[in-house]
């Protein structure tokens, strides 16, 4: 019991960060019906800029940890956004309104050449940062025949699943209530009317990549306080995964991009807890398929309507 | 734009390349102007400004150049480039481009052989490798161009083929001609096993069922140590024998037709085995467009829901596409074990998925002309950078030039496919014609939609 619950919680922090990067997934896709491939990459951008970010703070004398991890944050979250509106605008804008394929071609492209580049300009090595937040708090401690087992609750990851948390309700916040987030299911439902209505189409397209980009850097920068270890293939991996979840929970959805990320992240705990490490992503991408077979537009995604 | 003056088009060029410059300044700044490093006691942070600001001048002056000279001016030097095929010309280059094509790569060996003599081997190998990829763009090109699924995880069956034969070899010790059939045969069934249940899946679900299976089937070739090698792979793969006889120093091939040894004859033995299958797969889906099922593909692509209308099992429609073209993955495969004599997870990647939907892509979707071109200038466009020795001279010993070969490879596909969307070669001959054939603008077919 003790262990499942511990799972539980791992399980859930991991699921935050993927869900985070599922948003944008979905978010792009709703928008504008593409596969965003570069995406994965921008998250990987995101937690170099972090790391780059937190050493140069701490080489410039700043010690308040607190402090050091909000500016890192808040810098990571702009400059992946740079990132994210030159990738849109250089390989998807100028596709715009071209066959479905061409654009998927170019994120391909775009992720190929992301991915060379921090590798060139950062090296091929892996970079460890040593845990930074340390300590947290015990919820349960058990008794079983090989001795106490304690349910731990870290602040690393109390942090990571408020932020996420946060995040989540000031997104919806944004999309519900303000007149960007209405423009966006504007140009969501028909971009031409949106366009004739005023929307500027281009520049909503533009902020919807910045905003996925935002939030990539989020869950980057705590990919990189969580595991320590980054490279600059961890985008591949945690892109495709998000994207698994995006579609689990209903490509479109943002809910469902959420709720999809959990699930992934669960499944993943729970299989390498239970079963075998190894086999942890078949077990994730095996129930993609399986829910997908029988709930074709995922867990909570609309129904796609043909039309003669 | 046209009529702006000379100083208005000076102005704004400068304008629009400082805020490129800026742009590059912003992205660049924690890649170029910082770098982490594994150091003593944690990481280091270095810092290259000198890189920064050469980064961000390059931009500058790049952009300012294209934009006075290319993108803001009324002549741009690029339509001096622009070398118009007269009309009438276009119909016999495009019914000759398909034979010479042919006859080149029919005589290459010996072409290479002649011209580039201290070379051979090497140019030789390239061309296998092409080979190789033309034949799996022709494979996809059936799944993704005609009947318009996309498959996003096609190095799936590429790696069925491949450790089919190779297992095949280390347990039964079966040769190369009899496990080729049979990898075809192989990954033919685990297209229909994977295609069966996903294939009522639309557009992008299929798409990210297809990488899902191509990932899970690297993963257990990764971590079924006991049966697969895991990581270390399979080696000590048989080569391909010549009608039983092999290619070795004594009693082989060479002694059979009193040849002096040399082991170009290996060589240039495989380049003819990858063209005929390469030859087979194009022949076979050119008729495969004649007959009712590869109409039926075409059709599919086209319009589902009038296809079902019409009385089309749409569904078995798919799995034949699915399956044959995973039958000529599994053929290269077979012969990519056989070529390389050692294969592991680590070359079915799905950098090598993308790698072939884009020369298919790229070479114009449906068109087998189109997928030899991407082949040749993809792969041998990657190969060719692999010799960029002499930059060192210019850039000092420390510049390695190989690192950049992906970064160009990348960047050759977003620029090709911006330039021109719909692949090189984007017109299509009709599969039916009712009078007269006509060619067909691309943007005239729904291809690659996916349904």
């Amino acid at each position: 019991m003790e262990y499942f619950l511990q799972q539980l919680i791992n399980g859930l922090t991991l699921g935050s960060i993927y869900g985070l990067i599922a948003i944008g997934y979905t978010m792009v896709y709703g928008i504008i019906g593409m596969i965003n491939f570069a995406h994965g990459d921008i998250f990987m951008v995101g937690s170099f800029i972090a790391l780059a970010t937190f050493l140069a703070l701490v080489a410039l004398g700043l010690s308040a940890l607190p402090l050091i991890l909000f500016i890192t944050l808040v810098v990571s979250m702009l400059f992946t956004s740079a990132w994210g509106w030159t990738v849109e605008r250089l390989a998807y804008r100028p596709l715009r309104g071209s066959f479905r394929l061409a654009p998927l071609i170019t994120a391909i492209g775009m992720s190929i050449v992301l991915q060379n580049f921090v590798q060139i300009t950062q090296g091929a090595r892996v970079k460890p940062l040593p845990p930074q937040i340390q300590g947290g708090v015990t919820l349960i401690e058990g008794v079983t025949e090989n001795g106490t087992i304690a349910v731990q609750l870290s602040y690393m990851q109390m942090i990571i699943i408020f932020t996420t948390l946060a995040l989540m309700i000031g997104f919806s916040l944004l999309i519900s209530k303000t007149s960007l987030g209405r423009s966006q299911r504007a140009c969501e439902q028909d971009q031409k009317m949106a366009a004739l209505l005023g929307v500027n189409v281009d520049r909503t397209i533009s902020l919807t990549f910045v905003m996925g980009a935002a939030l990539a850097a989020v869950a980057g920068f705590m990919f990189l306080l969580l595991y320590g270890v980054i490279d600059f293939y961890i985008g591949f991996l945690a892109g495709v995964k998000a994207f698994t979840a995006a579609v689990l929970g209903g490509i479109g959805s943002l809910p469902g991009a959420m709720l999809g990320g959990l699930l992934i992240g669960l499944i993943e705990v729970f299989w390498s807890g239970y079963f075998s490490v190894e086999y942890k992503d078949v077990a994730a991408f095996s129930i993609l398929v399986i829910v997908l077979i029988f709930m074709p537009s995922g867990l909570l995604g609309k129904p796609e309507v043909e039309k003669v | 734009m046209t009529t702006a003056p000379k100083t208005g088009l000076m102005a704004e060029s400068v304008k629009d390349a400082a805020i490129a410059a800026t742009l590059v300044a912003v992205l660049g700044f924690f890649f170029f102007a910082l770098r982490t490093d594994i150091g003593t006691g944690g990481l280091d942070l270095t810092y290259r400004w000198g890189l920064w600001f050469i980064a961000i001048a390059i931009v500058f002056a790049g952009r300012l150049l294209l934009n006075l000279f290319v993108f803001k001016t009324s002549r741009p030097v690029t339509s001096h480039l622009n070398i118009s095929v007269p009309a009438g010309l276009m119909g016999p280059i495009g019914k000759v481009l398909g034979p010479l094509l042919l006859v080149i790569a029919l005589t290459l060996p010996f072409i290479v052989m002649v011209v580039y003599p201290d070379r051979d081997r090497q140019f030789i190998d390239l061309a296998i490798l092409i080979m190789t990829y033309v034949m799996l763009g022709w494979g996809l090109n059936i799944v993704v161009g005609l009947a318009g699924l996309l498959d996003l995880g096609y190095v799936a069956f590429y790696a069925v083929g491949a450790y089919s034969f190779a297992l095949l070899a280390q347990y039964f010790s079966i040769g190369f001609w009899t496990a080729l059939p049979l990898a075809g045969l192989l990954a033919a069934t685990w297209g229909i096993i994977l295609g069966y249940p996903v294939l009522r899946l639309r557009g992008d679900y299929l798409a990210i069922v297809t990488l899902a299976f191509g990932e899970i089937i690297r993963v257990v070739l990764l971590n079924w140590y006991e049966f697969t090698g895991g990581p270390d792979g399979i080696s000590g793969i048989p080569k391909p024998s010549f009608f039983g006889l092999d290619f070795s120093r004594t009693g082989g091939f060479a002694e059979f037709f009193n040849l002096d040894y040399d082991s170009i004859h290996r060589f240039i033995y495989l380049y003819y085995i990858i063209l005929i299958l390469a030859l087979i797969t194009n022949f076979v889906t050119l008729r495969l467009r004649k007959l009712p099922v590869g109409r039926a593909w075409e059709a599919l692509r086209e319009d589902e829901i009038a296809c079902r209308s019409l009385g089309i099992n749409t569904t078995n429609t798919k799995l034949t596409a699915f399956s044959i073209g995973a039958m000529f993955a599994g053929f290269a495969g077979s012969f990519f074990a056989t070529r390389q004599g050692f294969i592991s997870p680590e070359s079915f990647t799905f950098l090598e998925s993308a790698i072939i939907l884009s020369i298919v892509v790229l070479g114009g979707l449906g068109s087998q002309v189109g997928v030899v071109i991407a082949s040749v200038v993809m792969i041998g466009g990657i190969e060719l950078l692999r010799n960029l020795g002499f930059l060192k001279d210019i850039f000092g010993p420390d510049f390695e030039p190989t690192q950049y070969r992906m970064l160009i490879f990348g960047l050759a596909m977003v620029l090709i496919m911006v330039w021109k969307p719909r692949g090189i070669i984007s017109s299509r001959n009709p599969s039916a014609v009712y009078k007269e054939r006509k060619k067909i603008g691309s943007d005239m077919v729904a291809q690659g939609e996916g349904h």
